[in-house]
């Protein structure tokens, strides 16, 4: 018997169909993935099943009965339950009162927190989740907040467990211990189905993969007759180039901008800590570490955005000083700022595209007419940026808010390369954004460094590090605990400097 | 010595009773905030339960009959916010403003219909003090609590009745993961806007019987604009307070106490003009400090919440 089937479900949003006549199987029991790209329909499906949207058309069935689920509620009670991408989870509040939302134990007609805790606890213990229930969920790492979220729908007694992109912000080590729990709950004859785009994840946890494409089921197959090129074809509808090609580029590799004992001081904790490094020209240098570990500082120190406490930037040779470390000194001298956050730092959504391509570049005279904007020039000036990155719009008077991930990235990215920067500032320059764009921001990347560009990379994504890097400089706590050229490392290395677990490192974690 | 001691008790019992419609209206917001739903609206819905306190205790005669037609009145106007709002997916604060604007002309067009004025209306029934049993045998103690409003001891009620729904229900509970994060109720299957409704419309209620003090139990009538800004008082202290019950019976105390420093100092040599300013230069000055406090506000706050993908 199947846990899940869905039959012919379509949903329209307005003019736009999200999900068109898709089949999904899953049987009872087994871990099942469900791939695409972004827009591919993957989330509007599984909202679908737990019932937050209402399908146009097209029919459901649990564990083989047929059912309408008008609400979550309705899911939890068909024993259906969602760990969503965004967790849904109270900071404020204890692990506890988190996990039993909605199902409250009472005495008297009160809350009852204490059985809360005991609860939650045990729970926790039953499933070899290490959580602390007493403990505020503001004060847990990504990782653990993820285990809350699956302790909320074991407490519902869930049979049906739905993760959309669950390792998109865990760390391979968290990656890890997440795949562990969900064999050990397949083990215990739960249903697994994880949305993902990623491919290695799929091969490596699922028993069965249904692609998705365009809103459309593309093939349902068992993971065992598939391989990466080939779940990468059939998921984006044509062949995939995984290996960017990567040749020494010419000249001379001069130091193009350093940073000398850079300290930063944030609450009275150094966040940066005496960090030396050198961005050269014709080279990436990429920066791994876990968020919070001070490469957001790092980023912000070289793009004027954050005062240093302590040493110095160079750039070209020369000693800026500290009135030069602003974020429009720092663009007019040539450093330019893919930044990790696009939503808050790198576009202004309700703004058109032609106006966010001249952002912090609009005062150059091309664009500036004595504090009138040169209308015709900057269009004209969007116009070939736009083509020229392949962002794919109806107009370059389109909101960028209305655009796909990629095509934003695509933007920013058009209106860094576009200025001929001699620093790039790459972060987390492909952090959710599909294969195809992937792909050729990656190119882009590399095309720049074969320009002879000083690129500065910092990525969660620990492939990509390796892939488009030159020498890889590992952050932890503030501090540069490794750097090496980037050939030295494989993922589990970094994995475990990233984390501290590393010799030399661990005194300092004490 | 005796005169200083009786000039304190004074102006303590005086800060009390000036700060009872303002807490009223604090309490009420600290709990429609905590649901996530500001209320702007806090100052013509005082107004309102100002008005229609008169208005029940002149046509029955009977005080308690006048509070609770400015309660059930108070409701209406928490609902009018809580439609606006959660139904139409008004902006929270232009709700709040439309609300006080359609009080302070409602009032007027009222009062020239009952009354036949557009300043003041009839004398009417209000509360009397009462004593306290206890409190009134101890000494220094029974001049400032040993009379009460009964309004008082419904204020404290309210405080402790508050802080229990929001800290030992379920019920509050669930409003407080709503002012948090809706997104994360509704997923649980937790009904946000029946939460929300219930919780703007019991501050409705508070509001107005803060409002209905002013009128039926400090004085005996309603006059035109009488709530003047403490509606907006009520706001400040609300964030003041942290979003908590206790903090806003202690935040209104402080503006009484301005109040009533006001009042003494009038009498004095500095210009007037500049003495009234004190409660109001005391929320700005006290919001500036609150605003460096580790309390912050609940983070769906004045953010729509669509359920079931609805736009």
């Amino acid at each position: 018997m199947y846990a899940v089937e869905m039959r012919g479900i379509t949903k329209r949003f307005r003019n736009v169909v999200a999900n068109d006549n898709v089949d999904l199987v899953v049987k009872r029991g087994e871990i099942h993935s469900l791939l695409g790209e972004n827009g591919a329909g993957k989330s509007t499906l599984m909202n679908i099943l737990y019932g937050m949207y209402a399908p146009t058309s097209g029919e459901i069935r649990v564990q083989g009965r047929s059912v309408t689920i008008e609400n979550p509620l309705k899911a939890i009670e068909l024993g259906i339950a969602m760990v969503h991408q965004h967790f849904m989870l109270i900071e404020p509040m204890t692990v506890a009162e988190n996990v039993v939302l909605g199902y409250e134990p009472k005495k008297n007609g009160c809350f009852d927190l204490k059985k809360a805790i005991a609860d939650v606890d045990k729970l926790a213990r039953d499933y070899g989740l290490f959580v602390d229930a007493k403990e505020k969920v503001e004060n847990l790492s990504v990782g653990t907040k993820q285990r809350v979220e699956i302790l909320k729908a074991l407490y519902r007694k869930a049979e049906i467990l739905i993760l959309d992109e669950p390792t998109a912000v865990l760390t391979p080590q968290e990656v890890a211990d997440l795949f562990k729990v969900l064999r050990q709950l397949k083990e215990s004859g739960k249903t697994i189905l994880i949305i993902t785009h990623k491919l290695k994840e799929t091969l490596e946890l699922a028993d069965t993969v249904t692609i998705l494409r365009k809103g459309q089921v593309i093939t349902s197959v068992p993971v065992g007759e598939m391989d990466e090129a080939k779940l990468a074809e059939l998921m984006v509808g044509r062949i995939v180039a995984f290996d960017a090609e990567k040749a020494a580029a010419p000249g001379e590799h001069k130091v193009v901008m350093a940073l000398r004992g850079a300290t930063v001081v944030k609450e009275k904790r150094a966040v940066l800590e005496n960090v030396s490094l050198e961005i050269r020209a014709g080279e990436i240098l990429g920066i791994a570490g876990v968020e919070g570990n001070g490469q957001t500082e790092l980023i912000d120190v070289l793009t004027g955005l954050q005062k240093l406490h302590g040493g110095a930037v160079v750039l070209e040779g020369k000693q800026l000083p500290s009135a030069r470390l602003t974020p429009r000194a720092m663009l007019e001298a040539g450093v330019g700022h893919i930044p990790e956050d696009r939503g808050k730092r790198g576009f202004v959504g309700g703004f058109t595209i032609a106006e966010n391509l001249i952002l912090g570049y609009h005062r150059r005279k091309e664009f500036d007419n004595h504090g009138l904007i040169r209308i015709k020039a900057r269009d004209a000036f969007a116009e070939r940026v736009a083509e020229q990155y392949d962002v794919r719009m109806d107009s370059i008077r389109d909101t960028v808010g209305s655009l796909s991930g990629g095509n934003q990235q695509k933007v920013i990215i058009g209106r860094v390369f576009a200025q001929d920067p001699k620093v790039i500032i790459a972060a987390q320059p492909t952090r959710g954004v599909d294969i195809g764009a992937i792909e050729y921001i990656h190119a882009q990347l590399l095309k720049m460094r074969e320009a002879g560009k000083a690129i500065l990379l910092i990525s969660a994504d620990l492939e990509e590090l390796t892939k488009l890097s030159d020498e890889i400089a590992v952050l932890y706590a503030g501090h540069i605990v490794d750097k090496r050229p980037a050939k030295e490392y494989d993922e589990k290395t970094l994995g475990a400097l990233m984390t501290g677990h590393a010799q030399g490192v661990e005194e300092k974690e004490a | 010595m005796e005169d200083m001691l009786s000039i304190i008790t004074s102006l303590i019992a005086g800060s009390i009773r000036v700060s009872i419609p303002i807490a009223f209206a604090a309490l009420g917001g600290t709990l429609s905030e905590r649901s996530g739903i500001i209320n702007m609206g806090l100052e013509g819905t005082m107004l309102i339960g100002a008005f229609f306190g008169v208005v029940g205790s002149y046509f029955t005669n009977n005080v308690w009959l006048g509070l609770l037609t400015a309660m059930l009145a108070g409701a209406l106007c928490g609902l009018l916010h809580a439609v606006l709002t959660i139904r139409f997916k008004c902006e929270h604060v232009l709700a709040g403003v439309g609300i006080n604007v359609l009080a302070s002309g409602l009032t007027v067009v009222l009062l020239q219909m009952i009354w036949d004025t557009k300043g003041k209306s009839a004398e009417v029934a209000s509360f009397s003090n009462i004593s306290v049993p206890g409190l009134d045998q101890i000494p220094v103690l029974k001049d400032i609590l040993g009379e009460v409003s009964p309004m008082l001891i419904l204020l404290a009620i309210s405080v402790v009745g508050v802080w229990f729904l929001l800290y030992r229900t379920v019920f509050g509970l669930r409003a407080r993961v709503i002012g948090e994060n809706p997104e994360a109720a509704g997923s649980m299957g937790i009904n946000v806007y029946r939460t929300q409704y219930i919780c703007v419309i019991l501050c409705g209620i508070l509001a107005a019987m803060g409002g209905a003090y002013m009128s039926i139990g400090d004085i005996h009538m309603f006059s035109r604009d009488m709530v003047s800004g403490r509606g907006f008082i009520a706001l400040a202290v609300v964030i003041f307070g942290g979003w908590h019950p206790a903090g806003a019976w202690l935040g209104s105390l402080l503006f009484g106490l301005a109040q009533s420093l006001q009042y003494r100092l009038q009498s004095g040599s500095i210009p007037p003009q500049l003495v009234q300013m004190l409660p109001y230069v005391a929320t700005i000055v006290v919001l500036i400090f609150a605003r460096g406090s580790s309390r912050r506000a609940p983070a769906a706050e004045g953010k729509h919440y669509y359920a079931k993908g609805e736009q």
